[in-house]
């Protein structure tokens, strides 16, 4: 490895971090501009004016922005998200474990959809045009575009409630012996898989096809190597690049996108941290996920830029 | 027959005959299914609670914000917990009156401002202690403090000093009221150790079960007390457990699936399906809650009694009944209270829909152009759709409204309470003169119909300090006429807690106060093998 290719990936982390301090700044102006006001929202139509008025004073919602912030940004750099004002909890512990939940699930979808969309893509790049890969393309796409919500409760129907076979209720803590933390993820992984297959099959049989066209793959043809071995030697390594954008826009959305499977399947994860705590105005809580949101997608984009530049033999070999 | 009839129930009872069996057997006895269940039941319930198991609830209501300390409470899954793990002085009893818990009789003076409250001896906390007259004595001043942000502040408002004496507390009030052991219901006061004031969220209370697991927004659980107060009438399963499911399809899905015992908020549209399946039981009770639509009485052009009077006979109560609850509730008639209060009385006149009548007080009143209701989704469900019927209700009699519906975030701060006419819900109060003192005197903070009148006022006060239940009964029928010919409500209907329970559940009571029999559900059920 020489210098460009380190310089590049310097550059890219560099600016990652830069893009991260951005977005805390505008995290923190948005939550500062939300219509309503934190005390009233917490205590709720039941509140009395005794009641908010303490609240108000106890949460120092009168204190500059300016002095918020930056008082919030130092407690981050320390790992102190600080305390959330409706329960009163410590942030960086509750999420911790909803995180770990999330990553959890993220990481089982992952698992089956990653391999699953890029093997069904070289299998419709092999037969394009033919039977097989408007079967692979059709269901696919069908599977996206049902809405979440429906395909979690067909499978909650057929698996849970007809045959009983797995749980509806994927609800786990930490004391979840492994095994049954698996079985408690089947159904909503499933609904998570369906949901983004077709997005990352349809990048990899588009990126391969474009390859393809290419005079390389012509010769390869020529020379008598079987379809599938131009495939997966001359045409897939090419198209790397952007496969691997697309698979991690879709593993960010695993991560940050699956509130509604959270909530039919009701499994502790950040989503449903999040809404509630949209809903009752915790600002503290919701700068800390809006955060570590921003930070999971400019870390998977860094990684996609970086396995790019990396895939590029341009820049791996420099003359 | 009967004596056979009795014997084979006892059998299925003491679990030594199948119902499935019992049934067979009381058909050929010539016994229609319909009675030979409810014989069953009977015999269950005479049998006496199981011992045992593990009860599951799913319940709506629960956010991860939740905490453990009674003040906090706002939601069900809260307030169904802590019925769990704590207890207050009283209790609101299935009939109305109060059942007696860690209080074990309320007196008051002749002026009813003065009230002692005898404290039961030999009720344990979870943590071993036994309860004192001064853990009731702090608990009652942490949530009467001004600076608590209890949920039961309102309530304790009128308090003016708290004593222990003896084995008793003694509470004096700034002005009468004949209600204070209605108030001491409030599902907030559970009795903490030291009043909670050491440790508000540690969850150690006197209920039938100890917490074990909470996390808030997704599980709470319970293990049974072994030192509970009262082991034959509360506390039957080892475990209670509740799972938070805020999504009315998955709650059903999981009482279907076998995975939870009860829910609650079975949605209305779905109920008769629900009925159908084999082993779920209904269990609607018709409550105190309401769904109001506002009128801003002191606002044009709601401040004309006619308007407002035509406004309330272009409602179609029936329609609105059956196409927003398919029948769960009961109509209203334009006032804040019904027969599940306490001295309701039972012979005022049913408001009906009258377009007619409507249109020609709409006249009458000198208004022109369209009216402006407000709504939202999170008004009640159903309540945008309530709002386009009263639309078309309204054109029957020539009057036009315009709807306008606003976001669901901040309807509470904006909307209602501060806009002269919108859709809003109350869950109601326990007794009636709560529920005039919370939203109808001139004074309340929460007028949000804008119903000031000092003879009213003075009819509330009166009504409270009177311990003559007869005439209390008088006045309040007479402020209920004075809300449905005057006030700034339109009352549609009341609605009934639709909750539903799964195979073998056993010992459900009806209860007005609350859902889930006023969230005893779970303490009171059995399961039945």
């Amino acid at each position: 490895m020489s210098s460009p290719i380190l310089r590049l990936v310097a550059q890219r982390i560099l600016l990652g971090l830069v893009l991260l301090f951005a977005v805390s700044v505008l995290i923190f102006a948005g939550t500062q501009i939300l219509p309503g006001d934190v005390a009233q929202a917490i205590l709720g139509q039941s509140a009395t004016p005794e009641a908010l008025a303490n609240l108000r004073e106890q949460l120092g919602l009168n204190d500059p922005a300016w002095l918020r912030y930056v008082h919030w940004l130092w407690g981050i750099l320390h790992g102190d998200f600080g305390t959330a004002q409706s329960s009163g909890l410590d942030i960086a512990s509750s999420i911790s474990t909803r995180l770990k939940n999330t990553l959890f699930l993220a990481a089982c979808a992952a698992i089956v959809a990653v391999p699953l969309a890029v093997i069904l893509g070289l299998i419709a790049v092999r037969y394009r045009d033919g039977f097989v890969d408007k079967l692979i393309s059709g269901l696919a796409l069908a599977s996206t575009s049902f809405p979440e919500f429906f395909i979690g409760y067909v499978l909650i129907f057929v698996f849970a409630v007809h045959w009983q076979i797995f749980p509806s209720i994927s609800t786990v803590d930490d004391s979840t012996p492994f095994l049954e933390r698996l079985q408690a993820v089947v159904l909503p992984a499933t609904a998570l898989t369906l949901v983004v297959l077709a997005h990352m099959m349809r990048m990899t049989r588009a990126a391969i096809l474009n390859v393809m066209q290419s005079a390389y793959i012509e010769t390869a043809e020529l020379k008598g190597l079987k379809p599938f071995d131009i495939i997966r030697k001359h045409a897939f390594p090419n198209a790397i690049a952007p496969v691997v954008n697309v698979v991690m826009l879709n593993l960010a959305y695993l991560i940050v996108g699956v509130v509604v499977v959270e909530v039919i399947f009701v499994y502790p994860g950040m989503g449903q941290y999040l809404v509630d705590h949209v809903a009752k105005r915790d600002v503290p809580v919701v700068q800390a996920v809006g955060l570590i949101f921003a930070a999971v997608y400019i870390t998977l984009n860094i990684v996609a830029d970086i396995a790019a530049i990396v895939a590029n033999p341009r820049l791996r070999h420099p003359k | 027959m009967s004596n056979e009839l009795d014997y084979l129930s006892r059998r299925v009872a003491a679990g030594k005959l199948s119902r499935r069996d019992f049934l067979g057997r009381a058909a050929a006895l010539g016994v229609t299914a319909t009675f030979a269940n409810s014989l069953l039941s009977s015999a269950v319930r005479a049998a006496g609670p199981v011992k045992g198991g593990t009860l599951k609830a799913g319940l709506q209501g629960g956010e991860s914000t939740n905490s453990l300390d009674p003040a906090t409470f706002l939601s069900q899954v809260p307030f169904a917990f802590g019925k769990c793990w704590g207890e207050t002085l009283v209790e609101l009893a299935p009939g109305g009156g109060v059942e007696y818990l860690i209080a074990e009789e309320i007196g008051s003076s002749k002026d009813a401002k003065t009230w002692t409250m005898k404290i039961r001896k030999g009720v344990q906390f979870h943590n071993g202690k036994e309860v004192t007259p001064d853990d009731v004595v702090a608990t009652l001043k942490r949530h009467s403090d001004e600076k608590s942000k209890s949920g039961a502040l309102g309530v304790l408002k009128s308090i003016d000093t708290i004593k222990a004496d003896g084995s008793n507390v003694v509470v004096t009030l700034k002005d009468p009221n004949a209600d204070l052991p209605y108030l001491m219901a409030d599902y907030h006061l559970i009795i903490q150790p030291n009043g909670g004031n050491d440790k508000p969220d540690a969850g150690i209370g006197t209920g039938p079960y100890k917490v074990t697991v909470n996390q808030p927004g997704v599980k709470h659980g319970g293990e049974r007390f072994a030192n509970y107060w009262q082991a034959d009438k509360y506390g039957h399963a080892d475990q209670v457990e509740i799972v938070v499911v805020n999504d009315p399809t998955a709650r059903m899905a999981a009482l279907q699936g076998g995975q939870v015992n009860m829910i609650n908020r079975v949605e209305p549209k779905i109920v008769d399906l629900v009925k159908r399946l084999p082993g779920v039981k209904i269990r609607a009770a018709s409550g105190r809650g309401f769904y109001p639509f506002n009128m801003f009485c002191d606002t044009a052009p709601f401040d004309n009694n006619d308007l407002r009077m035509s406004l309330k006979l272009a409602m179609d109560r029936e329609e609105m009944l059956t196409k927003i609850l398919r029948g769960y509730g009961e109509v209203g008639n334009d006032m804040p209270v019904n027969k599940a209060y306490p001295l309701f009385a039972g012979d005022f006149e049913q408001r009906k829909f009258d377009p007619e009548k409507a249109a020609a007080l709409y006249k009458k009143s000198g208004h022109s152009g369209s009216i402006l209701l407000r709504t939202s989704d999170v008004a009640f469900p159903g309540a945008v759709d309530a709002a386009q019927l009263y639309q078309q209700s309204c054109a029957k009699a020539g009057i036009k409204i315009e709807i306008k519906r606003e976001p669901g975030d901040g309807y509470w701060t904006e909307v209602w309470n501060k806009q002269p006419f919108s859709l809003s819900y109350w869950g109601g109060r326990p007794t009636q003169d709560q529920m005039y003192s919370t939203a109808y005197l001139s004074t309340a903070d929460w007028n949000d119909t804008r119903f000031k009148r000092p003879d009213f006022d003075k009819m509330v006060l009166a009504a409270r300090g009177e311990l003559d239940e007869a005439k209390r009964k008088k006045i309040y029928r007479d402020m209920g006429e004075i809300m449905r010919d005057e006030g700034g409500l339109i009352v549609p209907f009341f609605n009934q807690f639709v909750d539903a329970t799964g195979k073998g559940v056993e010992g459900w009571v009806d209860n007005p106060a609350q859902e889930l029999s006023n969230g005893h559900a779970l303490i009171e059920c059995w399961l039945q093998a």
